[in-house]
């Protein structure tokens, strides 16, 4: 079929079917793992003239899978002696962090909540902050390996807060960075959230929880 | 050569019958007041209407000025209108409530009480860096281009020297936020959005840091304007961008003011959301929740009803605050902006006083101490800082809410926090009528509560502006002041006792007795006299006059305490006397009704006015002159010993050897006087005694003696035209003579020019006026026996005649006409107008062939002039 000369729109469906039983993924870009969906389409012309190609990236979402497991808030308590890895114990000031999140498993359209609360420290704070880091997991035949990326930084308390008042944890998922949680027989895309506790004398407490992603 | 003359004869009782009349029933003044008046001013036209209506004789310049008052006031009003709309939105929640002092006018009041010498900084990237700004914004044509142009800008401020400015005064910091405001418009205007984020949090980023903390409130405001600046600029964007096309036309339509979300296009929905998206990952928190909270506006375009969640979770927010004067400003804004976009969600209203109250041990913290030790600031001073943020967002929840809400909140505090600070600021944000009606409740409070570095002095002076707004029970009236005087009394600090007082006085004055207030002015007197500490309180202390004298208007009670006049003594810069005095007589014009004799507030006010008149020399100005003047002769038109005319005289003699200095004063005096005599002569019917006429003699004798020492010529003269009348009137006809002679020599002295209501204006037609007066006056003057026939006339036109009149004008001529006119009258057999017990030369003379002689003679020679 010819062209006529000048403007011709096309309009087009296609139904987006996975090959055999392969699951279709979700688009997501990062730094060690890939998802993406090209359409091509290619404009045939007279032997004189080449072929014209283009090309255009889609981004695949999968539907809202509507089974949201149940919300099971998260307790924590984060003391000197809840601590891994530290060197000289008896260095550590005393204090006590309790919090917890409202659930382990988040919505990617949702902020992620929970609340916090300084009771005791002895050491004045400087900041309270939290960590999304993302972890993508590639296996191969030597075996796998794992690489942990910084997402987004959001501070929740600034100066030494009030003890007692019960701070809340509140971030969004930043748009561009993150996707569902994913696990499939070659990579893994997996999400932690670290709550770092930063002294005035500029000493680190971290606490970690791996969280699940998922659209709903 | 003589023109021949003859004075027509003319018989005035039938002339004055012939005249047509008409009667009338309205004012013809009247009317035009009413016409005049717009109709568009219907409630302006309405009073005037009415009391043209109430009152059958109106006076018709009485009525335009009430009108005129209207209009003013209507105006006024009208003025304040069109200012409160120029806030936007804001007018239509604050101008309900009559108590809601606005934030525009708080505003000035934190930027002028909270300043600093220390020196400041700022962060930023974006000031004094000139070649940066012209950044060429090309054509971005393709959305990947748009993106790396984005990235680069990006790039460009992430390198771009972040440095600080040290070492600002106040001065230049204010300039530089003035500046990054400036940065922020002109980022905005050539389409630099990301540099105008970023600019807007760089400032909220200047409200982390506590450094010259007492600048702080200062801080809050300024920044705060330019987060508001932003706000607007980004709602005006996505509301332009919400715009839809109707399929056909070109024209876009706009949303109209009122829109629900769900008119707005998908587009501009994703804009906006982009906006909040871009917000939330703001990584520090104070820059985080100044900017999300400056774009709150926004979130009508996406949900209804999400401002009470927002608000709320953004109040939780500042949880995370360590700093409390940093938290008490972030709940300034919050509520600030909640009262313009979301008047009626109240809910993070009170979450955020609770917060406060929750968080109030923080500022007793180390971490303040530390910041107070490093800046030298005492806890009072640091305390200060806390009024204005607090104060407003207790009026945020005071605001047309129930009493209930003042019983919940003070429980709270007595539980959790009972602070001075914290209970200052319910005083002065609830409406007067829920503080009056716990009033005693409140002292107790006082009394009780930790003062913990707030002093109590002011909750005790916010609680007494409180009560002068507006009436504790009686039954608890004295009970209160009782309570609250005991504690004030023993203040040692005169600053805090003397704002007290002055709040305090007033309440005292409108509800207890003389007794009362001069117990508290000897108090006062007793507190400020050591070391001559009032010489400090000048302020405080005229207030506190001010407010007596508001409203105690008698002031035979007033002058019986003892303690007024000493009271009055402590003012004792010369300035600040005399503007009291001022205030004391002005009160006195005012509210004197009655005339008075009582000696005691005679002579007390004679002496305040001898203060006001003995500071008046060479250097005074000329309207502090005539405010003086005016004062005092309020204050002796007001004396009045009735029918003792003699007293009434020796006073006046008085006067005129206190207030000599004054020419107003003297011209009253003249006048009173002259008014003493007619009135002498209204009591004797006009036949004097022997009694009536030596006081009438010394009536005029003081007239006669006053009236040299006035400067003004042309009032001398009016004056002595004015007191010869009044001679002639009551008989005195040598002293007549006198006053006119000596009015007929002081002619010749009449400048070119006088001056006017401020005004210089050529002379002449006033003398034109006045010697047609004169004339008029002339022509029952009898004859002088000792003088020829018509020797004042004669004397009057002499000096006409050598006064240097315009070159050109008319004057000389009309005076000569008027002048034969006088002679023709004075030809006539009888005269048309007599003074009761005068004889004139009518029947002096009787048409006497020689007299007429005379006159015919004085008519050529005018005419021959004339002519």
């Amino acid at each position: 079929m010819f062209t006529p000369n000048g403007k011709t729109e096309l309009p087009f469906e296609i139904p987006l079917k996975p090959k055999g039983n392969k699951p279709l993924y979700e688009t997501y870009h990062g730094v060690f793992v890939n998802i993406q969906y090209y359409l091509r389409s290619e404009m045939k012309r007279s032997i004189l003239n080449k072929d014209l190609q283009s090309q255009a990236e889609f981004i695949v979402e999968n539907k809202v899978t509507s089974k949201k497991g149940e919300v099971k808030s998260v307790e924590f308590s984060i003391t000197p002696e809840s601590l891994e890895n530290v060197k000289e114990r008896a260095k550590v000031p005393k204090f006590l962090v309790k919090g917890s999140l409202d659930s382990a498993q988040c919505c990617i359209t949702k902020p992620f909540t929970g609340e916090l609360e300084v009771v005791h420290s002895d050491k004045p704070i400087k900041s309270i902050e939290l960590q999304l880091v993302r972890i993508e997991t590639c296996g191969c035949a030597e075996g796998y390996s794992k690489d942990a990326t910084e997402i987004q930084n959001i501070q929740i308390a600034e100066g030494d807060v009030c003890r007692g008042v019960r701070i809340p944890i509140y971030m969004i998922f930043p748009r561009l960075f993150t996707c569902p949680t994913l696990a499939t027989a070659n990579f893994k895309i997996e999400f932690e959230v670290n709550v770092v506790i930063v002294l005035q004398d500029d000493h680190l407490i971290t606490e970690n929880f791996p969280i699940k992603v998922i659209r709903c | 050569m003589a023109y021949e003359w003859v004075a027509r004869a003319r018989n005035y009782g039938k002339e004055t019958s012939k005249l047509p009349c008409e009667a009338v029933h309205d004012h013809p003044l009247k009317m035009g007041s009413v016409i005049n008046i717009d109709n568009t001013r219907k409630k302006s036209s309405t009073p005037s209407d009415s009391s043209s209506k109430d009152s059958s004789a109106v006076d018709p310049l009485r009525s335009h000025y009430k009108a005129d008052c209207t209009c003013f006031y209507t105006s006024i009003k009208k003025e304040r209108a069109s200012s409160l709309s120029s806030m936007g939105e804001s007018s239509k929640s604050e101008s309900e409530d009559d108590f809601f002092e606005p934030w525009s006018s708080k505003r000035s009041g934190i930027l002028a009480k909270y300043t600093t010498s220390e020196k400041l900084s700022i962060t930023t990237s974006f000031l004094s860096s000139s070649d940066k700004d012209k950044i060429v914004i090309k054509q971005q044509t393709t959305v990947t281009d748009k993106v790396k142009h984005r990235l680069e800008q990006l790039d460009d401020f992430e390198e771009g020297s972040v440095k600080e400015m040290l070492n600002l005064s106040q001065q230049d910091y204010v300039k530089r936020i003035e500046e990054l405001n400036q940065a922020l418009i002109t980022a905005w205007e050539s389409d630099q959005r990301v540099k105008a984020l970023k600019i807007a949090i760089q400032c909220a980023k200047l409200l982390a840091d506590v450094s010259v903390i007492q600048f702080y409130p200062s801080k809050f405001v300024l920044v705060t304007d330019i987060l508001d600046t932003f706000g607007k600029l980004v709602y005006e964007r996505i509301f332009r961008k919400s715009s839809t096309f109707t399929p056909g036309s070109n024209i876009p339509i706009m949303l109209s003011e009122t829109f629900t979300h769900d008119q707005v296009p998908d587009s501009a929905k994703e804009t906006c959301r982009n906006w909040f998206y871009k917000i939330a990952s703001v990584r520090e928190l104070i820059p985080r929740f100044y900017v999300e909270t400056a774009i709150l506006r926004c979130y009508n375009f996406l949900t209804t009803g999400e401002f009470s969640q927002a608000l709320v979770r953004l109040t939780k927010m500042i949880r995370g605050m360590g700093d409390p004067l940093v938290a008490v400003y972030s709940r300034t804004y919050i509520c600030r902006v909640g009262i313009l976009v979301a008047p009626d969600v109240r809910d993070h209203l009170i979450e955020n006083l609770f917060s406060f109250i929750i968080s109030y041990k923080q500022l007793q913290s180390d971490t303040v101490q530390n910041i107070l030790a490093e800046q030298r600031l005492e806890m009072p001073q640091y305390l200060q800082l806390y009024p204005p943020g607090l104060d407003w967002i207790l009026q945020c929840i005071a605001q047309k809410s129930p009493e209930s809400t003042l019983t919940d909140i003070l429980n709270r505090c007595k539980q959790e926090c009972n602070s001075a600070l914290l209970l200052n600021s319910i005083i002065t944000a609830f409406k007067p009528e829920y503080i009056a009606e716990r009033a005693l409740q409140f002292t107790e409070l006082i009394r009780n509560c930790e003062e913990a570095g707030f002093p109590k002095h002011h909750l005790y002076r916010s609680l007494g502006l409180n009560l002068s707004l507006c009436d504790p029970p009686e039954a608890q009236r004295l009970q209160i002041l009782s309570e609250v005087w005991k504690v004030v009394m023993k203040m040692k600090d005169p600053t805090d006792y003397i704002s007290c007082a002055e709040a305090w006085i007033e309440y005292v004055c409108k509800h207890f007795t003389k007794r009362e207030v001069n117990t508290l002015i000897s108090d006062v007197i007793k507190h400020m006299t050591p070391e001559r500490v009032f010489e400090k309180y000048y302020p405080q202390l005229q207030s506190i006059m001010c407010k007596v004298l508001d409203h105690m208007h008698d002031f035979s009670i007033l002058v019986s305490m003892d303690k007024f006049l000493p009271f009055l003594d402590m003012f004792q810069k010369e300035t600040i006397k005399v503007d009291v005095c001022k205030l004391v007589m002005e009160a006195f014009v005012k509210y004197q009704q009655e005339p008075t004799n009582d000696p005691v507030v005679v002579n007390a006010l004679l002496f305040v006015c001898k203060t006001m008149h003995d500071s008046v020399n060479a250097l005074t100005v000329i309207d502090e002159k005539r405010v003086i003047g005016q004062l005092i002769t309020g204050f002796l038109r007001k004396i009045d010993f009735g029918r003792d005319f003699e007293r009434q005289l020796d006073s006046f003699v008085d006067a005129r050897s206190s207030f000599s200095n004054l020419e107003t004063v003297l011209v009253m005096l003249v006048q009173s006087v002259n008014l003493l005599a007619m009135r002498t002569r209204d009591v004797v019917k006009g036949s004097h005694t022997r009694k009536t006429a030596s006081f009438i003699r010394a009536c005029v004798a003081y007239c006669f003696i006053t009236i040299p020492s006035i400067d003004d010529a042309f009032t001398r003269l009016k004056l002595y035209l004015l007191s010869g009348q009044v001679a002639i009137a009551n008989q005195a006809l040598s002293q007549a003579d006198a006053f006119f002679k000596a009015a007929i020599s002081l002619i010749a002295e009449v400048p070119r020019t006088i001056e006017i209501d401020h005004k210089v204006k050529p002379s002449e037609p006033y003398l034109l006026a006045y010697l047609n007066n004169f004339f008029a006056t002339l022509l029952v003057v009898p004859d002088s026996p000792e003088q020829g026939a018509l020797y004042l006339v004669r004397g009057l036109l002499n000096v006409v005649q050598e006064y240097t009149w315009e070159l050109n004008g008319g004057a000389k001529m009309s005076v000569y006409l008027n002048a034969i006119g006088l002679l023709s009258a004075m030809s006539q057999e009888y005269f048309i107008y007599h003074v009761e017990k005068v004889d004139s030369n009518d029947r002096l003379y009787g048409c006497d062939k020689k007299f007429l002689t005379e006159i015919n003679r004085i008519v050529s020679t005018l005419m021959e002039s004339s002519v």
